[in-house]
């Protein structure tokens, strides 16, 4: 198992956010958390990638304990998060946004290979390497935090609502890309409120309410599910 | 017409130290949005630091220079690590009031060392008087060296903010901090580079300041540091060129004012602008109201 989030209880005060939560992820997959807004989703990728600490349980990867180091002591383990609202650094160049995503990377070369791949992933933005990253539009800023948060070379990508505020047609881009990535060997987390697009492409998925699982299993089969077609598919 | 030139050049070294002081305010300003007003007794440090150097060292110009720079770094770093990161999560008014708590700790921390009187600052840079307009103009060479080592400054810091990793992490952490630290960034590292580089910009002038005025004392930092203050949010605060802008435009103001027959109103002057410019554009005259797209 390269993820493990076990009993994992997170609290913002008093309001109880997560309740004891378990996710399981393996090497390989795409596993998409899925559920209404302020169900939990942003808040358990938090927990994982250290912005959020939570008051009991664990998160184990790679079968270490990771919840008591910081932000970006989980990065250089392998984890990159891909925040929601993209939060690119609007007023740096689209570069410099991948430059600063290799932060924890002292390589040079390695370094150049990685933004060349960005570019073979994301062809527009080579285009756009020197603009500001904020005057890209929002499907581009999109990809360039995705670009971003793959610079780190991250064994686990954690993706916050790609689909966000996109034109269908792009929505389809970015997740055939999610797809690319995860056959490259990334192994990834998706949260998302599209919930009918994330099920076509994750392995398996975990439906969340009210900061507990409601529902896990095949992605497949939880397409055809009654319930999950009632309350996240229609409608 | 001579009256004028004299004045500029006087008006460019006075601005080149405003623009050196309000360049730390700018830098502390966009990493954290904390006005730090501890800032102008950090420059009077720096010129204690250089006269102890040169007085009873016997230093010369810039190594005092380079040395009272790295002082006020870690000088500054402290201040950060021990005032400001604990309050980090507290309301603005919390952390504004800590500020001016430890600019009246150092200042009077000093008077109770080194004692409330004005010293001499040594003359340590020959100092040559060239005679423009037949005479009608004197350009000293202390007005030469202050504007070029500000220059200098200057452009390193530029370099530095630009091309190098932490300068361009340092924009990072100023534009988002949580995506920051999400890409790998030690946020409290960065800021705390951020204050030991605003710190020995504000060194620097303390060491020209004693060059071109001769006199220092521990509550000197008072008045340029919120005239440097003045001057960057004058430009906009948060940006680096703004600060250089407002600084240069603040001290060529400023003599001109006394040129003309108001040396008693010319810190009026400087607040009117100032008040003027907040009514008329908030954001500074380089400021920019960037759109954030959704």
């Amino acid at each position: 198992m390269m993820l493990e989030l076990k009993n994992l209880n997170v609290y913002y005060g008093a309001i109880h956010a997560l309740k004891s939560l378990n996710v399981n992820i393996d090497k390989g997959e795409i596993v998409t958390l899925i559920g209404a807004n302020g169900a939990g989703k942003s808040t358990t990728l938090k927990t994982i990638s250290g912005l959020l600490k939570p008051r009991t349980g664990e998160v184990i990867f790679d079968g270490k304990s990771i919840y008591n180091l910081s932000a970006p002591e989980i990065v250089k383990k392998g984890i990159v998060h891909v925040p929601e609202g993209r939060r690119i650094f609007s007023t740096m160049s689209v570069l410099e946004n991948l430059e600063m995503g290799a932060f924890t990377k002292n390589n040079k070369t390695e370094i150049a290979e990685d933004i060349e791949k960005a570019y073979t992933y994301f062809p527009i933005l080579k285009e756009r390497r020197e603009q500001l990253a904020g005057t890209l539009s929002g499907g581009e800023q999109q990809m360039l935090a995705i670009a971003r948060g793959l610079m780190s070379r991250p064994k686990l990508i954690l993706l916050d609502e790609p689909s966000m505020g996109l034109a269908p047609i792009i929505v389809n881009e970015i997740f055939n890309i999610i797809k690319t990535i995860n056959k490259s060997g990334t192994t990834v987390l998706l949260v998302e409120q599209n919930a009918n697009m994330a099920l076509k492409i994750a392995d398996r998925a975990y439906i969340i309410r009210t900061g507990e699982i409601e529902l896990e299993g095949k992605a497949k089969d939880l397409l055809k599910d009654e319930s999950v077609r009632k309350a996240y598919l229609e409608g | 017409m001579e009256q004028i030139i004299q004045q500029l050049i006087n008006g460019v070294s006075l601005g080149s130290i405003y623009a050196l002081i309000a360049l730390g305010y700018t830098m502390v300003y966009g990493i954290l949005s904390l006005i730090n007003f501890a800032h102008g007794e950090i420059y009077m440090i720096g010129a204690f630091v250089g006269y102890a150097l040169t007085t009873f060292l016997g230093l010369g110009f810039i190594p005092s220079l380079l040395i009272s720079m790295l002082v006020c770094s870690i000088l500054g770093m402290i201040i950060e690590k021990i005032a400001y990161k604990p309050m980090r999560n507290s309301t603005r008014i919390a952390i504004l009031i800590t500020a001016i708590s430890v600019s009246l700790f150092l200042q009077y921390t000093m008077v109770y060392f080194v004692g409330p009187e004005t010293r001499t600052f040594p003359q340590v840079l020959e100092s040559q008087r060239l005679n423009l307009f037949n005479g009608n103009v004197i350009l000293d060479t202390k007005n030469i060296y202050i504007f070029l080592i500000t220059v200098i400054l200057m452009i390193t810091l530029q370099f530095v903010v630009k091309k190098t990793k932490v300068g361009k992490a340092m924009r990072a952490v100023s534009l988002d901090k949580d995506a920051a630290e999400l890409m790998g960034i030690n946020v409290n590292k960065i800021i705390s580079y951020t204050f030991a580089m605003g710190s020995a910009l504000a060194g620097a002038a303390g060491v020209l300041v004693g060059i071109y005025y001769n006199t220092i004392n521990p509550l000197m930092g008072a008045g340029p540091g919120l005239k440097a203050f003045v001057a960057a949010v004058l430009g906009g605060i948060g940006l680096i060129p703004g600060a250089v802008f407002g600084g240069f435009f603040l001290g060529i103001t400023e003599t001109l004012v006394s040129a003309f027959g108001g040396s008693v109103y010319k810190d009026a002057v400087a607040f009117a602008i100032l008040i003027v410019i907040l009514l008329v554009k908030p954001t500074g005259l380089l400021g920019k109201n960037l759109k954030e797209k959704v």
